[in-house]
């Protein structure tokens, strides 16, 4: 649904995206994730076709980017970085411009501007002035135009910044309801947690360039190393356990990290396969194992390596 | 049906806008003054300035004054406009609001036309609106009405002129950076039509009216070149792309230089390029002012009717000895005559240069034009006074004349084609860069051609032309 080869862009003599390949399937959530000024906005504008690339190509809902702008735009909703609404309209009046500039049948998008009024509880405030609304009122009644087409791709910039939380839920929610299996939702945000709740991809942008492209899972295997358990057991202390003396050999991949008292923490390069073996023979040794699990390991953790690491690279060279 | 289809987009825009406009009480307060208030008091200063007029018999002011004001009522409201007009992309950017817009599948002409209109339809109304309180006031205070004819007039003057200072505003504000930017480039609107206006005053109380309808046809086509201009370099990328006021001299430094030098890397290279680019861009260009020299010889000579003069034969002395007699008298032949003749002939082109610049070249075609007219108006009156022509234009004109006059014409074409540039999209290239551009075209054409054939014209028009005039007239 959203292919791109090369994708660059050069603004007087500066490559602000340079050379970002990407391939998203319907159906699937790809956040784009990096610092201020990294690129994402610059690659969003070129994937609505408001920006032309200065090398490669684009294809979006199966348009070129380029040569067949109208169609992208047409494919495409894209809440924009700025929401800038007008102040003096209502939210009914706002929509139903942009319904009209959709050409989408004037009945038609009566239904819909009320549907989704209510979706996302902008019902009551349907004719107040948008002057008046709150940054979070704003920015759902932008999410709201960004749908009202039914696009096949959506591009969403920041969708729940200065939204309150309750509101941050409900729009997560709306994005999580989405999702289809024709749908394409590219992510920018600085919100992680909500990349790492909504995302089948992420995709780490920094100087113009994607650092890295990959699945959660293994955005953060490659980034943090293998996955780190802990497994807490009743029986021994610290200064009483022996794993020699007790016969307990570790499984080839598991690499203890630390013990403490009743707890052992423990690194493993394929947990599927060495897992069961592991507890297996713990329990077999005599361990009372009380409980075992994955040692929680944030999106966050894994982009500020991606980040800092590219940067010390910057800075050597 | 398809037409109405792709319009409707742009009216979808208008309409949105409008009514946003007549939301303000910023805008509805001036309108509602401009239209309703400032036509009352133009009525109560025509009846004050009638009778004041009658006391001392000068009716013909008077007569005059009614129309006068009746321009100024409608011009008014129309001048407000520009605040409109200056603001409406350059303002959405800066609210934040016109991204959204741009994502939309409207097509850049479609945007561009749905603001022009919007920016133009509500002064346009508040013009009329405004005209007809005041000749409802002239009616009711029995003061007798413009003629139709003069009505019909003073409303195409005022529409024309609101359609180019709209079409103007809107150029700059689809190239402006800030509103702030946008309001300090409006000068360039305000004092060409304080001039036009003022003009216009002198006209009408001149009662030259067939003149203000040139003025109409003139603003027309000004009209149209402008709505032209802002649609050739309408770019949305330019419109997200540029952030920052700052007049980046380097930059425009090394696009003209880019264009003057054609990155040329020998004399000789450059040479070739002046004449082989030269030839490919200004052939046309130079075919059509070529038409124009000749239709201003014409028009020169046709002039005759008009100002008819005569020379008795008798106090022609030309021949016979005549004009070697002058010779003697007249300090030709000095270096200091070439560099006068070559001066005076390099600042008009100047001025050509100049006058071109702020009207799409129209303007720049004038010096030569009239330089060739007052030729033919004098050719023409040497022939009704009996004397043979083809003397006096084979002694005095044909020896300079022959490369000065390709050499005006040519820089003339420069000129005529920096104007038509602008008025041509070019994808990819601002506004300033394709000026810059041909700025560096004209320059190294007017260094590397023009400018040395006037000089080389000037050494014959000083120590030639003089000498073979005297052969062939005596």
């Amino acid at each position: 649904m959203i292919e791109t080869n090369d994708l660059s862009k050069q603004f007087d003599g500066f490559w602000a995206v340079d050379g970002v390949s990407l391939k998203i399937q319907p159906g699937q959530v790809l956040a784009l994730l990096g610092p201020n000024g990294a690129g994402k906005t610059t690659t969003v504008r070129m994937l609505t076709s408001v920006l032309s690339p200065s090398r490669g190509w684009a294809k979006v809902a199966g348009y070129d980017v380029v040569r067949e702008s109208d169609k992208v735009r047409s494919s495409v909703g894209v809440l924009t970085e700025h929401h800038g609404l007008y102040g003096r309209m209502n939210a009914v009046e706002y929509l139903d411009f942009f319904g009209d500039l959709y050409r989408i049948d004037r009945k038609v998008r009566r239904q819909k501007i009320d549907c989704l009024l209510e979706q996302f509880g902008l019902g009551l405030v349907r004719k107040k002035r948008l002057g008046e609304y709150s940054k979070g009122m704003r920015q759902k009644l932008a999410l709201v135009r960004a749908l009202l087409h039914e696009p096949p791709v959506l591009l969403l910039d920041e969708p729940t910044s200065a939204m309150d939380p309750a509101s941050s839920r409900l729009v997560r929610d709306a994005i999580h309801q989405l999702r289809s299996r024709d749908r394409t939702i590219v992510l920018c945000t600085h919100n992680l947690a909500e990349a790492e709740e909504l995302a089948d991809q992420i995709a780490i942008i920094q100087r113009g360039k994607i650092i890295h492209l990959d699945t959660l899972d293994s955005l953060k295997k490659k980034l943090l190393g293998s996955t780190h358990y802990v497994i807490t057991y009743a029986n021994r202390t610290r200064e009483l356990i022996k794993w020699e003396d007790m016969g307990i050999q570790f499984p080839e991949g598991v690499e203890p990290v630390s013990v403490g008292d009743h707890q052992l923490e423990f690194k493993v390069d394929n947990p599927e396969q060495t897992n069961p073996e592991l507890l297996q023979r713990l329990v077999s040794a005599g361990l009372q194992v009380i409980s075992f699990s994955e040692v929680p390991r944030s999106l966050e953790q894994a982009y500020l390596e991606a980040v800092n690491h590219t940067q010390e690279y910057y800075e050597i060279i | 049906m398809r037409l109405f289809d792709a319009v409707l987009p742009a009216l979808v825009i208008a309409r949105r806008e409008v009514r946003d406009q007549f939301r303000d009480w910023r805008i509805i307060f001036p309108v509602v003054g401009l239209t309703v208030l400032f036509p009352f008091l133009m009525n109560f200063t025509a009846n004050q300035i009638l009778n004041f007029v009658r006391e001392y018999g000068a009716n013909i002011i008077g007569e005059r004054l009614i129309p006068f004001l009746l321009m100024i009522v409608g011009f008014f409201p129309t001048s407000a406009s520009l605040v409109i007009s200056l603001e409406t992309f350059v303002g959405e950017k800066e609210r934040g609001s016109i991204e959204p817009l741009l994502n939309t599948p409207l097509k850049d002409w479609q945007l561009y036309m749905g603001k022009l209109l919007s920016s133009t339809v509500p002064p346009l109304i508040s013009s009329y609106l405004g005209m007809g309180v005041y000749l409802a006031g002239i009616s009711i205070n029995r003061i007798p009405l413009p003629e139709p004819q003069m009505l019909v007039l003073i409303i195409s003057l005022a529409t024309v002129q609101a359609v180019v200072m709209v079409a103007g505003g809107v150029v700059v504000s689809s190239q402006a950076t800030s509103v702030r930017a946008a309001n300090l480039l409006a000068s360039f609107i305000i004092i060409p039509v304080a001039f036009l206006v003022q003009g216009e005053a002198i006209l009408m109380f001149w009662g030259n009216y067939q003149t203000l309808w040139w003025a109409v046809i003139g603003l027309t086509v000004l009209a149209f070149l402008l709505v032209r201009v802002g649609l050739a370099h309408f770019q949305r990328e330019e419109l997200l792309g540029r952030e920052i006021d700052v007049l980046n001299i380097r930059w425009g430094v090394r696009v003209f230089w880019r264009s003057f030098s054609g990155n040329a890397r020998s004399l000789l290279e450059w040479y070739r390029l002046v004449i082989a680019e030269g030839y490919r861009l200004l052939k046309i260009p130079f075919l059509i002012v070529t038409i124009l020299v000749i239709a201003g010889v014409v028009i020169g000579m046709d002039q005759v009717n008009q100002f008819p003069f005569t020379i008795p034969a008798s106090e022609i002395s030309l021949s016979n000895g005549g004009y070697s007699s002058i010779l003697k008298y007249l300090p030709f032949f000095s270096l200091g005559h070439v560099i006068a003749v070559w001066w005076q002939n390099v600042r008009v082109l100047l001025l050509a240069f100049v006058m071109g610049i702020f009207t799409f070249g129209v303007l720049g075609v004038l010096p030569v034009m009239a330089t060739v007219g007052v030729a033919g108006y004098l050719i023409e009156i040497l022939n009704r006074s009996g004397i043979q022509i083809l003397p006096i234009v084979l002694g005095l004109i044909a020896p300079h004349g022959i490369i000065e006059i390709p050499a005006a014409i040519l820089a003339t074409a420069l000129v005529l084609r920096a104007g038509a540039i602008m008025a041509t999209p070019v994808p990819g290239k601002t506004v300033g860069e394709v000026w810059l551009e041909s700025l560096g075209i004209w320059a190294r054409t007017m260094t590397g051609v023009v400018i040395p054939l006037l000089f080389i014209a000037a050494v014959i028009e000083v120590w030639v032309t003089p000498r073979l005039a005297s052969l062939i007239l005596n």
